[in-house]
């Protein structure tokens, strides 16, 4: 694993919150991701999990230490340069599926795409479909995202966070609204997504099996880091 | 329906799925627009309408001789050693304007004149029985006063050719015939205060709409005003001109000063008094009409900002997944702009129906059709203005939704 492609790192990632009181929500945080691994981020809830994902996502800037994506430095980049990161090397995936209720599923798939402008319009479309057919929704492409169960949605926004084949996928409980079925299902994409095409996935999760089945698991504790292997009693 | 553009795209959803937003919004700028539209065409109306009224009677430029005060003092000099103290009063010099002819012909070739005529003005009794009015004829070729009075044009009885060729004939304004009693073809005793009295016969009568110059004022020959006042063919009070450019009237008779020792006054001097009130009542309709657009507008802004609260999670989404602050606002202001677009359109339409409803009302003489202008200027303007409008009230909430923190979103 060490010798791969580092695809993702943090160097010292520290971060306060002022509201009500000061207190270090993340503390000298510094980890590697490789290309193609599974990464589950676990710890007790309010562990400081989610926070460090949204400084990973680009979103949140407002912290210290150094984040590097791809070997290029992130931290410090301008908010435009950073929305076009996230468009071109990132994906998103969280506990809500976030999908816009007006458009069809196909096209909330297409979105990033379609920002992204690298593909014809055709293509993109034939893409998006390719992708809700890899999640088991050729069925549902062109019905509204409203119109899907809670699962079907979830698999979308999964959808949506690969059009663009992004190197890293970042995900933030993406299987805690989900039933046993459906998280199996996610499981079963994101270890494909890893072994297939070489992406990477951090996901925070609270299960236990899910973490358990991953490629490696890194373990917070008020806000820093415990354990980088899998250690589960 | 396939669109290129990404933004364009999600703009053009929200408006369709949100059609009563859209409608509600939109129906503000079209009442907006058009009282926006009504407002300035009555206003223009109004304007153009005084202005016709101001040019029944006033050239663009009037040459005359101004009326001197006396000096109040005469400063002590080496030939006079005491100064003379003296009341300031009128001097009492003739109004006779010297060469006219080579002024005129000097007007004439200058480019940015189009009519140039002289007058005599008389001071004059018009009698009938023991009934006097006083007023001013105008001793001027009658067809050269019509090509730029239009006179033929609110003659009420009578013909202007009659007095062209009659030296004894009289065209009297529409109050003289009434307080005296008169009627076409009746005569009618004029003086003057030089003693002169005439009788002359009435070959016309005209309503300009302007009581006061209706009872004063009426056109006789030229060489009959001669004689009222004892002068020869070459005497001449006034001389009117005007220009291409009405509004340039004031540079182009300054131009003329440089020309004449004579007083050269543009209309707009001659009328500063209507000119102020027209000012005054443009502005008002303008800030009026702007207030209610701005109103309207206000429309747009509360929608906007509504849709804004309700679609964090989508512009979340959108910010999370590679769209820039620039494309959320590019979104929400094409939503803004299509909105008022489809407003400006329906309101024009409906301004326009407005317009030629009041158009067609027959408000009788003099004014005939109610005063309404309106041009392709005051439409573009309207629009425009609307856009312009919508843009900011679109603006303002787009730049919030572009301020959306996804993080602050994704928490909750
Ligand atoms: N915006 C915020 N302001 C202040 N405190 C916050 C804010 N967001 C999260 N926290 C606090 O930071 C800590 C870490 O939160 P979070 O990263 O969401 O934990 P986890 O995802 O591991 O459950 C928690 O104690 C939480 O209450
Ligand atoms: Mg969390």
């Amino acid at each position: 694993m060490e010798n791969r492609k580092i695809v993702l790192q943090t160097e010292g990632i520290g971060k306060y919150f002022h509201d009500p009181v000061t207190f270090k929500v993340l503390d000298d945080v510094s980890f590697k991701a490789y290309s193609g691994e599974f990464l589950t981020l676990v710890g007790k809830s309010g562990s400081g999990k989610s926070t460090l994902l949204y400084c990973l996502s680009t979103m949140d800037t407002n912290y210290e230490g150094n984040l590097f994506i791809n070997e290029e430095k992130i931290t410090g980049q301008k908010a435009d340069d950073l929305a076009m990161i996230r468009n071109k090397s990132i994906g998103f995936v969280f506990q809500f599926h976030y999908l816009l209720p007006e458009f069809s599923c196909l096209k909330n798939v297409m979105l990033p795409a379609l920002k992204r402008k690298q593909y014809s319009m055709e293509e993109v479309e034939h893409r998006a479909f390719e992708k809700l057919k890899l999640l088991g929704l050729e069925d549902q492409a062109l019905k509204p995202a409203s119109k899907l169960s809670g699962g079907q949605q979830q698999r979308v926004s999964i959808a949506r966070a690969i059009i663009n084949d992004p190197d890293i996928i970042l995900c933030d409980e993406p299987t805690g609204n989900l039933d046993s079925k459906n998280t199996e299902l996610v499981f079963d994409t994101f270890y494909r997504i890893t072994r297939d095409s070489g992406q990477t996935i951090i996901a925070v999760t609270h299960d236990l099996d899910f973490a358990k089945a991953s490629d490696r698991t890194i373990e917070l504790a008020d806000g820093k880091i415990v354990s980088h292997h899998k250690s589960f009693n | 329906m396939k669109i290129k553009n990404v933004n364009l795209d999600i703009a053009l959803t929200h408006i369709i799925t949100r059609k009563r937003q859209t409608i509600v919004a939109a129906l503000g700028v079209t009442i907006g627009i058009a009282i926006y539209l009504f407002m300035n065409s009555l206003s223009s109306g109004f304007t153009m309408y005084s202005r016709n009224e101001i040019f029944k009677n006033n050239a663009h430029i009037k040459i005359y001789k101004e009326d001197k005060t006396s000096t109040p003092l005469s400063y002590t000099t080496a030939n006079e050693p005491l100064p003379i103290l003296v009341n300031p009063q009128l001097l009492s010099e003739s109004k006779k304007i010297i060469n006219p002819n080579r002024l005129i012909e000097q007007l004439k070739e200058e480019s940015s004149i189009t009519h140039v005529f002289a007058q005599v003005n008389v001071d004059v009794f018009y009698n009938n029985g023991k009934t006097q009015l006083k007023g001013t004829a105008n001793g001027v070729h009658i067809l050269e006063a019509d090509s730029m009075f239009d006179i033929a044009s609110y003659m009420i009885a009578g013909d202007l050719n009659d007095l062209a060729e009659n030296k004894n004939a009289i065209i009297i304004g529409k109050g003289i015939a009434e307080n005296l009693n008169l009627r076409l073809n009746d005569n009618i005793t004029v003086s003057s205060s030089f003693g002169v009295v005439k009788l002359l016969k009435i070959k016309g009568i005209f309503s300009t709409g302007n009581s006061f110059t209706d009872k004063a004022k009426s056109y006789i020959q030229q060489s009959t005003a001669q004689q009222f006042v004892k002068e020869d063919i070459a005497y001449v009070t006034t001389i009117l001109a005007n220009t291409k450019n009405q509004e340039a009237s004031p540079q182009i008779a300054e131009k003329i000063q440089a020309l004449t020792p004579y007083t050269v006054e543009p209309w707009q001097v001659t009328n500063a008094d209507v000119l102020s009130g027209d000012l005054v009542r443009g502005t008002m309709m303008r800030a009026i009409s702007l207030s209610i657009l701005i109103v309207a507008a206000f429309g747009i802004y509360n929608i906007l900002n509504m849709t804004v609260m309700q679609k964090l999670n989508d512009i979340s989404i959108l910010k999370a997944t590679g769209f820039s602050g620039r494309d959320v606002i590019t979104i929400f202001v094409t939503e803004a702009l299509i909105m008022g677009a489809i407003g400006c359109l329906i309101g024009i339409g409906l301004g326009t129906l407005l317009i030629l409803a009041l158009a067609n009302v027959y408000m009788g003489p003099p004014v005939g059709y109610f005063p309404i202008y309106f041009d392709a200027s005051i439409f573009m303007k309207s629009f425009i203005i609307g856009m312009l409008v919508t843009f900011f009230a679109g603006f303002i909430p787009a730049l919030k939704a572009s301020r959306v923190d996804p993080v602050e979103i994704f928490r909750k």
